[in-house]
């Protein structure tokens, strides 16, 4: 099989600009795989790496345990869907999917019942004779997939393909996109920096920062254990107080964020280098971690006030203060009434849900 | 009704006075095409006549020089297109630095007198033509040859700047696409990138074709011993001029006007809120058709050709010579009878040939001024001897003229 992928301490630099530093992954055959990251990160640079529009400063790019350096992207068994799509505009949508089979020499007629199928796959039958802008935008973006995928590749790469879509088609198309995927086996590797389409599609996802990957995992240990700070903060909502570690045995963690009792907290096992007493930390709390609580000798448990409430239907925003740190708290709407302007609250957090990681860069909201 | 301010007038009479600048020269023109007068002129009428048309016909240096200049224009068409469209490919994949010092390279050839470029064509292929010993026959030599070639250096120029507009809208990823999409390098430049530059091919050959066609002052170096339209309009205009040239304006003008109104036509045809209101209207349908339109304009055209060919101006223009020979007469006569030797001719000289045909007009009363209409006088004598038979009468007389001694006369109409 040609279908995996391994990335071998690959940097992209332009000039002076490093867009990709040392990055290194391996993708299996038949894997749906996600970039997740800000603007500007290096996803579309890295992903160019993999098609071959762009060679790599250094490292390799192997596909299929082949080496792909100087295999043209005509020769990569990889199709690409571009963040601009690059539908040609002088062609009808028809003539825009069978493409790559006209390339190889296939006949027209042919051709033409291959661009009916997948027109049928993409729910768009009998649109063929269209132009490409006479479609909306989300037609567009299922041409183009429709397009990569009359090259029948091992590989498709996704670059941010359901960003124009609205909401309700966007989850169509995932859970669509998805099904192709698991119908023809391909290996998806898949662009977002939605991270609700990065969590619910991937089997497993990487987080990229400033050229760097900086965690690669499943959407649950990504999201329950970020390994770095710049991840917990940008993969979901989270809560961030700076803290000082006065005890640390492998297990547990005794921190102090200086809201009265010093937290506990989980030893992070795979958090990188251990935090000793006395280091620094930044102690992460997801909004739906907190519980208000009424138990005065509970652990992790610390006073606020309430400030405002965004009501969102299912749950309940509520953002307090305590001791001048923004405190936001998320709740399931269970009918329970609002809390009253400048109440105070107590707040409570399970040792496990807490996670205390070494200062590092946020990401910005 | 209300009356207009003078302000609001300004851009009427400003459009007036522009239309009337672009286009007065080119109406003028065309009215003096049908003027059997002997000089391209409006004014005095003479003669509705068709014959000028027949005139360029037969005029075969003016048909041969059209020939070779169809031909170079084809020649600098094939060579110039490929050059500009790579220089601009080229141009929109390189780095902003090379690009600047490249772009100003390219369009250099723009920037130097057609004159240099004459020249400095006809002297390197001399040159190479000698490095080789190449005889006098091989293209070295050729002026064809040497035309297209001088020619494209700065046309292959032009185009590439229509080309470049162009590119700059191209979306690179395209191309990309195609190459992830399994094309090769050609298949993508040939699927992708030559359709979205064919609007800008077929404007920048027709533009290559126009400039070759009119180029004068690289083509009157380059062109050696054969000759080119240009070259032989002008050489037309400095040893006399008749009103063939605004015939051959007409045509020009003609052909002109049918190719803006079929694309046009097509235009309209194909925009949407045409296509909706034909679209329930086949009559209208099929006759606003371009194919129609073309078909009607081409009938007009052959109708206007068999129109001239027999339209038969004789009786008038006989009419007109018998006139002037009656007051040449006269003013012989009369000259006879104040001078009876000899006289300074040179007022009188003018009145001699067909041309000066209001028997007062003097020399400067020509449109090219006093000495111009001596230049002309000479040629215009010959001309009339074929053409009219009141010539050779009237030379004799100038018998004491200076310039338009009768040498000149002879010296002219002999070749
Ligand atoms: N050809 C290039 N020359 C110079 N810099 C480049 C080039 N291509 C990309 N970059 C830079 O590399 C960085 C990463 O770009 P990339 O397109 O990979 O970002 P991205 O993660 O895909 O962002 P987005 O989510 O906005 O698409 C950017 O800062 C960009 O400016
Ligand atoms: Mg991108």
């Amino acid at each position: 099989m040609t279908k995996e992928i391994s990335l071998e301490h690959v940097w992209v630099e332009f000039g002076e600009f490093t867009a990709v530093q040392k990055a290194n992954l391996n993708i299996a055959g038949g894997e749906f795989f996600s970039f997740l990251g800000p603007s500007g990160c290096g996803k579309t640079t890295l992903l160019r790496c993999i098609s071959g529009f762009q060679e790599p400063t250094r490292g390799v790019v192997k596909i299929g345990g082949k080496d792909m350096k100087g295999v043209g992207p005509n020769k990569r068994p990889t199709a690409l869907i571009f963040q601009n799509l690059a539908l040609f505009p002088l062609r009808t949508v028809a003539d825009n999917i069978s493409f790559p089979l006209e390339v190889r020499g296939v006949d027209k007629k042919t051709r033409r019942k291959r661009a009916d199928e997948l027109l049928e796959l993409i729910a768009l039958p009998g649109q063929g004779d269209k132009k490409v802008s006479e479609l909306s935008g989300g037609q567009k973006q299922r041409v183009a997939i429709a397009r990569a995928l009359a090259v029948e590749p091992d590989i498709l790469l996704l670059d941010e393909p359901l960003s124009a879509l609205d909401l309700k088609l966007r989850q169509h198309m995932r859970t669509e996109l998805r099904s192709i995927q698991k119908q023809v086996g391909l290996t998806f590797i898949y662009i977002t920096h939605d991270q609700g389409e990065a969590l619910t599609m991937s089997d497993r996802i990487a987080v990229m920062n400033k050229g760097k990957i900086e965690q690669i995992g499943d959407g649950k240990s990504i999201y329950d254990h970020p390994t770095t700070s710049f991840v917990a903060s940008f993969v979901g909502e989270n809560n961030v107080l700076d803290a000082t570690v006065l005890t640390n045995d492998g297990k547990m963690m005794e921190i102090d964020a200086g809201l009265g009792t010093p937290f506990k907290v989980e030893s992070h096992p795979a958090g990188g280098p251990a935090l000793i007493p006395g280091d620094a930390c930044q102690l992460f709390i997801r909004p739906e971690a907190l519980k208000i609580t009424k138990d005065e000798n509970s652990i992790n448990q610390f006073d606020s006030q309430f400030v405002s409430e965004e009501f969102e239907g299912n749950m309940r925003h509520i953002v307090l203060d305590a001791q001048g740190k923004k405190i936001k708290l998320s709740l399931i709407n269970d009918g329970a009434n609002a809390i009253g302007p400048n109440a105070p609250v107590k707040l409570g957090f399970a040792p496990e849900l807490g996670i205390a990681l070494k200062p590092g860069e946020l990401a910005s909201a | 009704m209300k009356i207009k301010s003078p302000t609001s007038m300004v851009p009427g009479i400003y459009l007036t006075l522009f239309f009337a600048y672009l286009f007065g020269p080119l109406i003028i023109m065309v009215i003096t095409a049908f003027n059997s007068s002997n000089f391209p002129r409006v004014s005095p009428w003479e003669c509705f006549t068709t014959d000028w048309f027949g005139k360029l016909v037969a005029d075969d240096k003016l048909i041969e020089g059209l020939g070779n200049s169809l031909l170079i224009g084809f020649g600098v068409v094939v060579v110039a297109i490929p050059i500009g469209l790579a220089a601009a490919i080229m141009l929109s994949q390189v780095g902003p630095k090379l690009r600047a010092s490249l772009y100003t390279i390219f369009i250099a050839p723009i920037l130097v007198p057609g004159v240099v470029i004459g020249l400095s064509t006809l002297i390197f292929w001399d040159r190479v033509g000698t490095f080789f010993d190449a005889p006098y026959e091989s293209f070295f030599y050729d002026g064809t040859f040497l035309t297209i070639f001088g020619q494209v250096t700065f046309i292959a120029a032009y185009s590439m700047l229509v080309f470049l507009s162009r590119i700059q809208r191209f979306d690179n990823t395209l191309t990309e696409a195609a190459l992830d999409m399994g094309a090769t390098p050609t298949q993508a430049f040939v699927k992708v990138l030559l359709p979205f530059m064919a609007p800008a091919i077929g404007s920048a050959t027709v533009l290559a074709f126009l400039a070759s066609l009119e180029n004068y002052n690289t083509t009157v170096f380059t062109i050696v011993s054969s000759s080119t339209f240009t070259t032989v309009l002008s050489s037309k205009v400095r040893y006399g001029l008749d009103p063939s040239i605004s015939a051959v304006a007409v045509i020009i003008i003609s052909i002109t006007l049918i190719g803006a109104i079929i694309y046009e036509c097509r235009n309209r045809y194909h925009s949407k809120g045409w296509g909706m209101i034909i679209a329930e209207r086949p009559v209208l349908k099929y006759a606003t058709h371009p194919g129609s339109v073309a078909a009607i304009l081409g009938l007009l055209a052959i109708g206007a050709v068999l129109f001239i060919q027999n339209y038969d101006s004789s009786a008038c223009t006989a009419q007109i010579l018998e006139d002037k020979r009656a007051l040449q007469q006269k003013l012989m006569e009369q000259q006879q009878l104040e001078t009876p030797k000899q006289s300074s001719p040179a007022p009188t000289t003018p009145t001699l040939g067909p041309l000066g045909n209001d028997a007062t007009s003097t020399a400067p009363s020509s449109p090219f001024g006093g000495n111009a209409g001596s230049i002309f006088s000479p040629e215009n004598l010959s001309g009339s001897s074929n053409a009219t038979p009141a010539a050779p009468s009237t030379a004799p007389s100038s018998g004491g003229g200076g310039i338009f001694a009768p040498e000149n006369l002879t010296g002219n109409g002999s070749d």
